[in-house]
């Protein structure tokens, strides 16, 4: 197959959009637009270019795809790009958000929209940047790189209490990213290679392995975010400007769920049995003390950001229950939170933008004057709680089947979590959307304009299509699920075997 | 064939929902009405190809999920079981359907209504051809969904937003179990396709009889069948999770009527028929089943002794009734609870629209304190809901009368400990069901009129259009017992179902109800005629003797007004205390303590750090520690790391 170095050119394409941007001669409102302009269409590029990777992809394998290896720094580091079922379609998930994000920034930002643009074309690369590297160092540099523009956005242009956030945010990552740094440093002196496909298939002395397995949960339990390191991620979803919101509930958040699959797992397998009963108390402790401060919250944004802790509940379930459907289910929920989370924070931002506040109790009523907009929010609602024929019910469903084989405690106490998100969604829905429209302030409140349709348009099509049809998803993940595994077992089966002859 | 039958509704819903706005409400009614009505004939149809004259239809429409040995498709499986409830949910839904037409003229988003008709009969039909126990799920959410947007379809109204919230929760409660039963099918079977299920469960391998189901050990299909049936209870408004039910009354009246009456809470008594063949594995189940069923179908009834609201009468009939359905099913008499499933969707469908069409008459008012003498005024609806009434109690050779029947007599048969307690709580209700019963139609037709002039000034007969459908359903209700009693529960029940539901629909048992004493036959129709006297002494002959009586027995009569009180408690033990520990957990647990020793902790020990360090005067020793600190851990880690390359 000759695509030439298709990867690289989704990765950096933005980047080269950027420099587009600052070609611009500065002069007020012509540049603004020239520059949402250049953004939109970068993106967009990008999107449609990187459904090649899509089209080229082939199932049937387990090995890396699309692979590009230089030599970088002294032969040790080396630029290696590649995908695999796990990585690509968070690739595709990447630059299928970032136009609408693009879009969804159209008007509401008015200052510094040079600088805006230049932050998010700089995020999409860094991101798409951690799903496809192949290099430990090359992965750090994407993985914490990506969060400066972040830090920016929700820094420049975010909300009141936004120093606060982007501090507490900085704070709680800065943690973990130390420990990783020391954690690749290690395995660099071990191994004596920072390639990734090459650790794979090494093997870590088991201490070491217990050590290292830590650093890296450090990292990506905060990313993640898992209890009890989550308290960043709700004060930086009401903070962050809505198309932040989207940026760090779809992709930023699925880049610890990642980081379990492509190292934790596959790197330190002995360790991961060890600690898979942490990570299922912390998961299942996620799930329903979430939910519960879900119930809870006065702000529409912290409401959907804790949902999001708890849904990334079942995806570390699933994924350390090691079985297929576990495994699959915890892709296919990242995939679906990302569209379905990013499309709530898209429609609290549609209100947001009308009213400027994001407290429950301004709105009520509003299905009075904004249908579409009602029914847009439903099909998001119900998503989110999880009914089957959408995709949220796909991926809890598989973890959730994946938990109970392993331990029907994690499956029971789990599961009760579809109760309390019944309970938080449809009381958020009907203390915002349903009810008289007493409010003077939302007397003329206005329905979905056409751009804001044109976003969330794509959003419902796809929630019902992988909720009805989730095979285009699920195949692609299927092979490399499977060698996971299979190897995850194989390393298990070997040290029961050693110490057997042992003794 | 069969695909039409599913699928035109969802059109239907489609159509009206997405482009009622463009082509009009009138057009969207006469979309829905005839797609639903064409999906009704093709029903009966189905009923006698596939029930009749013999036979069972297998499509498969779409592959859904496939997970390594996880595999499901959409596809439908249509047998007897399925094509009875093929036949009552389109029946019932088409009549609807042209009722609405004129129940709801008055309201400006008919187009929207029709929509979420057509959607929940598309959904309840998903559940009943559904071949694997996941597509079963997505229709029981799916109708959960219409549902939830069907009472909450006048959203002014917060009662009624409240009651559409309760209602999917509290099946959420119920779909917990249901989820967890299709897990643990998974686990042991390694597939959930029914057909596959049911030939593998009566042999299972002896590892595979008991599992361990959080931490202990259990008998497998016991804990299958009632993790699957907590779903059924939720669904079928049973004793414990019945109290979204009576709520459910918010939503417009038809919608009682179909979704509350005849078809969407009957779900869970088609579900453990349909799951009959792992049922009737497990005594166990079976009796939990049995107890459940009479002790709803008791519990509701003296509930309903007492209720004003005309509509809610009905609901606590309809629990009740499911609970009798449950019995049958229980003592393994399936045939028998599919039967009067089907003869109680005529019925209390007939009933739920007849009140409609009081309530339309009386301009909304629902209470029956403020009824009375109704039968000279609207004389149609009041003949219908008599024929209703009749049916429902038992009247000899209407509808209810063999069906309800067969399910006392079976509970009298079964010959074990809870049948016998499922017989008396049968015949009691039984008693109580027609006591009010005709306390209902005398307290809304006989009398004086209790009503406001200018409401009574009002008062007018249906349309037509509202008319018919309660006439069908009116023959329905007197002749669908006796028409085909001998197909269900008969002498041709074996060829009937077949392989649809366990047993045949339970061969034996039916063969054991011919040999039953004669009282047992005669006490339901005794204790129907009981209740009728007592009724009409009470409402109709000395009209103060219940006021005196309630006044007498306060304690009792405020105990069944307040239904027992399970809304009070359970508001106190679950809601409120998951409510205040959420509050707790967000501003103690993640608020004091996470953040407090977390991030915003660490921050602040830094600030006394540096402040104390200025105070001292010496500021850099603050840097100095830092700079130290950083270089011994730096000196640490190479020496970690060159020991263990060595």
């Amino acid at each position: 197959m000759s695509f030439g170095p298709i990867l690289s050119l989704v990765t950096w394409l933005p980047i080269a959009g950027t420099l587009f941007i600052f070609l611009i001669r500065d002069d007020g409102e012509v540049s603004n637009t020239a520059a949402r302009r250049v953004a939109l269409m970068t993106t967009t590029i990008t999107f449609l270019l990187s459904l090649g990777i899509w089209a080229g992809f082939d199932p049937n394998t387990a090995d890396f795809q699309f692979v590009e290896k230089y030599d970088w720094l002294a032969g040790t580091i080396s630029y290696h790009m590649g995908v695999d079922g796990i990585s690509m379609l968070f690739v595709i998930l990447t630059t299928f958000l970032m136009p609408l994000c693009i879009l969804a920034s159209w008007v509401v930002i008015k200052e510094r929209v040079k600088e805006y643009m230049i932050a998010f074309l700089v995020l999409e690369t860094l991101m798409i940047g951690v799903f496809t590297s192949l290099d430990l160092v090359l992965f750090y540099l994407f993985f914490e790189g990506g969060l400066i523009p972040m830090f920016l956005i929700i820094g420049v242009w975010g909300g009141p209490r936004r120093v606060y956030a982007s501090f507490k945010f900085f704070l709680y990552t800065l943690l973990g990213s130390v420990l990783m740094l020391l954690a690749i440093m290690a395995m660099y002196w071990q191994a004596g290679t920072t390639d990734i496909p090459t650790l794979l298939t090494h093997e870590f002395p088991t201490g070491m392995q217990t050590w290292l397995w830590l650093a890296f949960f450090a990292s990506f339990a905060v990313k993640m975010p898992m209890w009890p390191v989550h308290t960043w991620l709700p004060d930086a979803h009401v903070e962050a400007p809505t198309a932040g919101s989207v940026v760090l509930a779809a992709i930023l958040l699925k880049m610890g769920g990642y980081g379990f699959l492509r190292f934790s797992l596959p790197m330190f397998p002995l360790a991961s049995d060890l600690f898979a009963p942490l990570v299922f108390t912390l998961s299942v402790v996620a799930i329903i003390y979430t939910s519960l401060v879900a119930l809870m919250q006065e702000d529409i944004k912290k409401l959907i950001a804790y949902s999001s802790v708890a849904h990334m509940g079942f995806v570390t379930m699933g994924i350390f229950t090691l079985t297929h459907q576990g495994v699959q289910g915890g892709i296919f929920q990242m995939l679906s939170h990302g569209i379905v989370s990013g499309a709530l924070f898209l429609c609290v931002g549609v209100v947001y933008d009308r009213m400027h506040t994001r407290e429950i109790a301004a709105y009520g009523g509003l299905v009075n004057r904004m249908p579409v907009y009602a029914f847009v929010f439903m099909v998001f609602t119900m998503a989110n709680v999880g009914l089957p024929g959408t995709s949220g019910f796909v991926g809890e469903f598989l973890t959730l089947l994946g938990a109970f084989k392993v331990n029907s405690w994690v499956a029971f106490l789990a599961t009760s979590g579809v109760i309390l998100s019944a309970g938080y969604a449809l009381w958020l829905y009907r203390r915002v959307i349903f009810g008289v429209l007493e409010k003077e302030s939302l007397k003329n409140i206005a329905d979905m304009n056409r751009r804001e349709i044109a976003i969330l348009a794509p959003l419902v099509v796809l929630t019902i299509l992988f909720g009805v049809y989730p095979s285009p998803l699920i195949d692609v993940t299927e092979v490399s699920v499977r060698n996971l595994i299979e190897h995850y077992q194989a390393a298990l089966a070997a040290v029961d075997a050693t110490s057997l002859a042992a003794r | 064939m069969y695909s039409a039958i599913v699928f035109l509704p969802l059109l239907g819903a489609l159509i009206a929902g997405f482009f009622g706005r463009q082509i009009g409400a009138r057009a969207s009614e006469i979309i829905t009405c005839t797609l639903l009505t064409i999906s009704a004939v093709l029903s009966w149809v189905a009923f006698f190809s596939i029930g009749v004259d013999g036979g069972e239809e297998h499509v498969t429409v779409l592959r859904w999920l496939t997970s390594d040995t996880l595999q499901v498709n959409w596809a439908f499986r249509i047998d007897t079981l399925t094509a009875v409830m093929l036949v009552v949910v389109n029946t019932v839904s088409a009549l609807v359907h042209w009722y609405s037409i004129g129940y709801m003229h008055h309201d400006p988003h008919r187009p929207r209504f029709f929509a979420y008709l057509s959607l929940f009969t598309f959904a309840m039909l998903m559940l009943v051809t559904a071949d694997n126990f996941l597509q079963l799920f997505f229709g029981w959410e799916g109708v959960g969904l219409a549902s939830y947007l069907l009472i909450g379809f006048w959203y002014l109204k917060p009662s009624a937003n409240a009651a559409a919230i309760k209602a999917f929760v509290v099946n959420r409660v119920g779909d917990f179990g249901f989820a967890l039963g299709i897990f643990a099918i998974f686990l042991i079977f390694g597939t959930i396709s029914f057909e596959e299920v049911f030939a593998n469960a009566p042999a299972l391998p002896e590892a595979a009889r008991t599992m361990t189901f959080l931490s202990w050990e259990f008998d497998t299909l016991t804990v299958i069948c009632l993790l699957l049936f907590m779903g059924a209870m939720g669904k079928s408004a049973q004793f414990l999770l019945h109290t979204w039910l009576p709520d459910a009354m918010e939503g417009p009246t038809p919608v009682s009527a179909l979704i509350h009456a005849a078809t969407m809470v009957t779900a869970g008594v088609f579900m453990v028929a349909r799951l009959s063949p792992l049922f009737a594995l497990s005594e166990t189940a079976m009796m939990v089943v049995t107890i459940v069923g009479a002790t709803t179908a008791f519990f509701a009834a003296t509930v309903g002794l007492v209720q004003n609201d005309i509509k809610r009468v009905i609901a606590y009939s309809t629990c009740s009734q499911l609970g009798y359905m449950f019995v049958a099913l229980g003592v393994g008499a399936f045939s028998a609870g599919i039967f009067h499933l089907f003869t109680h969707a005529f019925f209390k469908a007939l009933l739920f629209l007849g009140s409609g069409a009081v309530i339309h008459a009386m301009s909304d008012e629902q209470d029956m304190r403020n009824m009375g003498g109704l039968r000279n005024m609207i004389p149609v609806t009041y003949w219908m809901m008599a024929i209703g009434t009749l049916a429902l109690t038992g009247f000899p050779f209407t509808a209810g009368f063999f069906s309800k029947d067969a399910i006392i007599e079976s509970a009298f048969v079964a010959h074990n400990g809870w049948g016998f307690y499922a017989f008396l709580a049968t015949v009691i209700a039984a008693g109580l069901t027609s006591f009010y019963s005709w306390r209902l139609m005398f307290l809304t037709f006989h009398g004086r009129s209790r009503a406001s002039a200018d409401v009574l000034h009002h008062v007018h007969e249906s349309p037509a259009v509202m008319l018919v459908p309660l006439g069908v359903l009116a023959i329905g209700a007197l002749g669908a017992g006796y028409l085909f009693k001998d197909l269900f529960i008969g002498g041709n029940h074996e060829h009937f179902w077949r392989e649809a539901m366990a047993a045949a629909g339970g061969t034996e048992i039916l063969e054991a109800m011919h040999h039953a004493p004669g009282w047992v036959a005669w006490s339901p129709t005794v204790m129907m005629a009981a209740g009728f006297v007592l009724a009409w002494y009470m409402y109709i002959r000395r009209p103060e003797v219940p006021v005196a009586l309630a006044r007498r027995h306060v304690l009792l009569y405020k105990f069944l007004l307040n239904k027992w009180y399970f809304d009070e408690i359970y508001d106190f033990l679950l809601v409120r205390p998951a409510m205040r520990l959420g509050r707790f957990l967000w501003k103690q647990g993640d608020g004091r303590v996470i953040d407090g020793f977390g991030p915003d902790g660490v921050s602040a020990r830094v600030l006394d750090v540096t402040r104390s360090a200025v105070r001292l005067q010496s500021g850099y020793v603050y840097h100095y520690a830092f700079a130290m600190l950083i270089g011994v851990a730096a000196l640490i880690t190479w020496y970690m790391f060159t020991g263990s390359v060595h």
